[in-house]
This record gives C-alpha cells, structure tokens and sequence, in this order.
C-alpha cells in the first residue's frame, strides 16, 4: 500500500489515478498511523515552496515522515514535493526543506539561456549520471526517455544524489536520491507510459 | 532539449465528440474517452478538451466525462470552453484537468486570469486568442470568431501575459478551416515578444505544414489542429516520425 501524504496542498486526483490505472493500491491521508502503517509514501506538492513547507510543518506530519524515512521507508516527493526533501530553497526568500537530501533549490534562470521560456514546461528526455548506477526507480526506462516537467526552480549543490538529468541550455536536476529517499521533478503521473513505469518501479522499492 | 509538442483538441457538445470518422481499434469514435486514450497511444504530447456544451446538464455531463478521461490518460489535459468564473477553474481542475484555457471569459473579465494565476499558478492559465486581420491590423475577435472586439491582438496578449497568463494559444481565422498552413506572419510577430510559450492553431492540412511552421517559427512551443487528426488525414505517430527525420525534437 502507498500512502500520499495530503497536506492541503495540490490537486491529487491524476496521481490516485495513476496507481488504480498500474494495478497498485493507493490511499490519500493525513494520518500519522496511516503513514506509519503504508509501505510507501508519497510527498505530493504544486505551487510556491514557502507555502507548501508552511502546510506541510504545520499539518503535524513531518515527525511520523522523518520517523518512517528513518526507518528505510521508501518516500518519493513529486514535482514541489521533491524539492521539499532538500535542506532549503531560494524561491522568493530563504525557506528550510526538509533536509533528506544535501542540496538547495534556486532559480533556474542562474543558469538557462536567457532566452528560454520560464517555466521550463513540457516533455523533456532524461539523462543517467554514467559514472552510477541506475536507480531502481528508473530500471526500466531508457537513456532519452521523455517525461513532464513544469517548474522554475531547481535542485542544484546536491551531485551526490543526482539519479538524473534533463537538459535546457544547462543540465537540470530531474530526479535526486539519497538510499530510501527520492524525488523527481518532473509529473511521473502525467508522463504517459514512461511515468506509469516509474510509478510501477516504486511500487516495487 | 525540451521537445515541439503535438496537440490534438476535441470539441466535446453533451458529452460526445463533435466531429471524428473511425479509426481502427476505436469502437465509439465520438466518446472522448476512447478518443482521447488512441491520441495518448498515438504520442498525442497533450489534449485539450473544448466544452461547446450550452446547457447547465451539458455541462455536468462534460465534467464527469474530463474526470473518465483524466483516470485513463496520463498526458497533460487543457480545458477551454464556459471558462468564466474562478468556480469554473475550480471544476475542471478538481476533475483532472491540468490547465485551463480561457478566450471569451477573459475577454468580459480580464481580471479572471489574474484571479486564476494567483490562486492555481501562471502555468495553469492558458490564454486563448482568435485574431483576424482587418485593414492591415491584427484584432481579437469573440463569440467563436464571429464578432471584432476591435481590440489590438498584441495589445491584448500582452496585457494576458501581465494579468497572469502562462501559456498561449493563437487560433488564426485567416487560416483556419483553409488547410493552407499556419499563419506563419502572425505566429511569427507573436513569438518574437513573449516570455510563455505559443501554441499555434488554424490552418493545419498536412504534415508539411507542421515541418513549415517549427521550421519557419523556430520559438513556437506546439502545433494544435482538431479535424485533419480526427478525419484521420494525419496520424500523430506518422506526423511525430516525419517530423523527427525533418530534424525537430520531438517525443517519440
């Protein structure tokens, strides 16, 4: 059973979708005994850092997340929800993640040609850090395989925990680990066939 | 590098598709779920969905029927039509959707894109344009084309752009229904200013054109078309592999 964490932020109905399409059991909850008795959680997340990490320390929930992630749970954040498990972000102000993974978030305007459009939105093709392993996450997936991004702001100061990359004039962070803990940037339930096999690879950590 | 995406649009009237012939593999060519799950199979990179739906029961039917689509395809879903009111965004983006696509609405209430950017994000508002040229000028037309609002086309996008919106879609008159191509000039003059990416529709006839208008428009974000994918004149597989051996980036 995977548990996605709601704390009031983002619409959840694709991603519920998504697990009842793939044939794996899924449930929304704000729950502590819910979350402790899942074998899987996911940290959901759209719109502004500051707001989301306000809800999500306010919702009471971060204790039972640290506890289980402690415990080697296996969690993936989507989208705002990977960002979250950073140490900190740099979107409007200086706001504290929730310091899984070694790394901030900043702009992605400090690095992209100035001409690209803001945000980086579409389908973009991911790339495997050579030097690493392949995470199990993305076992079944193909160097180039396209996925769904809209975001702004980046992952970066984190090369230990990169598992992949897209690049947009400049190589992004798309997808970042550290063991039981992992984030992806991109929308894996609105990247068709490609996210239903990422989704599917977690379903199996 | 991020990829040109491909987007078929169905005008959904009651629940049912407007127009569409039959494809093999398809048994209800005129559900939108079926419909919308071949174009996902075929590497269809986003849908939208275009509510021409009149009746308050119409409209019922046509949200149940986003929220079938939205548990079957897992591609990004744009939903225009009827869009008039914060509540509007509220139903459809509750049902799955994951932009919303605004024309007349914003047109009588500029400050609905303001509204819906503030609350769901800039990239969840779509603004979408009719423009006609009249005298040598470019103007925004409403009521499905019919009427000039006498407004400046670039005037407008870019007080959309302002207000909040995050994404445009630029629907020729001049071109659309001819089959003739894009309206290269316009999409052209647009492109050269905005910060949001442009989806071009109107005019699409063939695959050529598609080529033309990545080729020609190099900073053009998608190509939109309706009939020559649902008449079944041009398959997405076909269109996405010609234009990959044509050199444009696109997801395979």
């Amino acid at each position: 059973m995977t548990a996605i964490i709601d704390y009031g932020v983002g619409n959840l109905y694709s991603l519920c979708s998504s697990f009842r399409f793939i044939g794996e059991a899924a449930f929304v909850t704000s729950d502590p005994d819910k979350i402790r008795s899942a074998d899987r959680l996911i940290l959901p997340g759209v719109g502004a850092f500051e707001d989301a990490a306000k809800k999500l320390f306010a919702s009471g929930l971060v204790d039972v997340i640290r506890e289980e992630v402690a415990n080697g749970k296996p969690l993936l954040g989507i989208c705002l929800g990977m960002q979250l498990l950073f140490e900190k972000s740099f979107e409007f102000g200086e706001h504290e993640g929730l310091g899984f993974l070694k790394g901030e978030i900043r702009p992605i305007s400090d690095v992209i040609d100035k001409d690209l459009k803001i945000p980086h939105i579409g389908w973009n093709g991911l790339h495997f850090p050579k030097d690493k392993a392949r995470h199990p996450l993305f076992a079944d997936l193909q160097e180039n395989d396209c996925v769904y991004f809209v975001h702004s702001f980046y992952a970066t100061d984190c090369e230990d925990c990169v598992i992949a990359t897209t690049e947009y004039s400049a190589e992004l962070t798309a997808a970042a680990a550290d063991k039981n803990c992992c984030g992806v940037q991109f929308h894996p339930e609105k990247s068709g066939e490609v996210g239903m096999k990422i989704l599917k690879a977690f379903c199996k950590m | 590098m991020i990829t040109k995406r491909i987007i078929p649009c169905l005008d959904v009237r009651d629940g049912r598709v407007v127009k569409g012939v039959n494809f093999e593999g398809i048994r209800d060519v005129s559900s939108p779920v079926a419909l919308a799950s071949f174009y996902s199979d075929a590497g269809a990179d986003e849908l939208v969905f275009y509510d021409i739906t009149a009746s308050f029961e119409g409209r019922a039917i046509f949200t149940d029927i986003l929220k079938e689509a939205a548990a079957n395809v897992f591609i990004p879903l744009t939903v225009g039509g009827g869009i008039n009111t914060l509540e509007d965004f509220d139903r459809v983006l509750k049902c799955g959707a994951d932009k919303v696509s605004c024309n007349s609405g914003a047109l009588r209430n500029p400050k609905l894109l303001e509204e819906g950017a503030k609350r769901y994000g800039s990239q969840c508002v779509v603004l979408s344009v009719d423009i006609k040229r009249v005298d040598g000028s470019f103007k925004v037309f409403s009521h499905g084309g019919r009427q000039n609002t006498g407004l400046d086309a670039f005037e407008w996008i870019k007080q959309g752009i302002d207000l909040g919106a995050g994404e445009l879609v630029i629907n020729s008159i001049d071109t659309d229904g001819v089959k003739n191509g894009f309206d290269i000039e316009l999409l052209q003059k647009i492109c050269d200013f905005s910060p949001v990416p442009v989806i071009a529709s109107g005019g699409a006839g063939s695959m050529e054109h598609f080529t033309q208008l990545f080729r020609e428009v190099p900073k053009i974000d998608a190509g939109l078309a309706a009939s020559v994918f649902h008449f079944g004149e041009i398959g997405i597989r076909d269109l996405k592999t010609k234009l990959k051996a044509d050199g444009i980036n696109v997801r395979l």
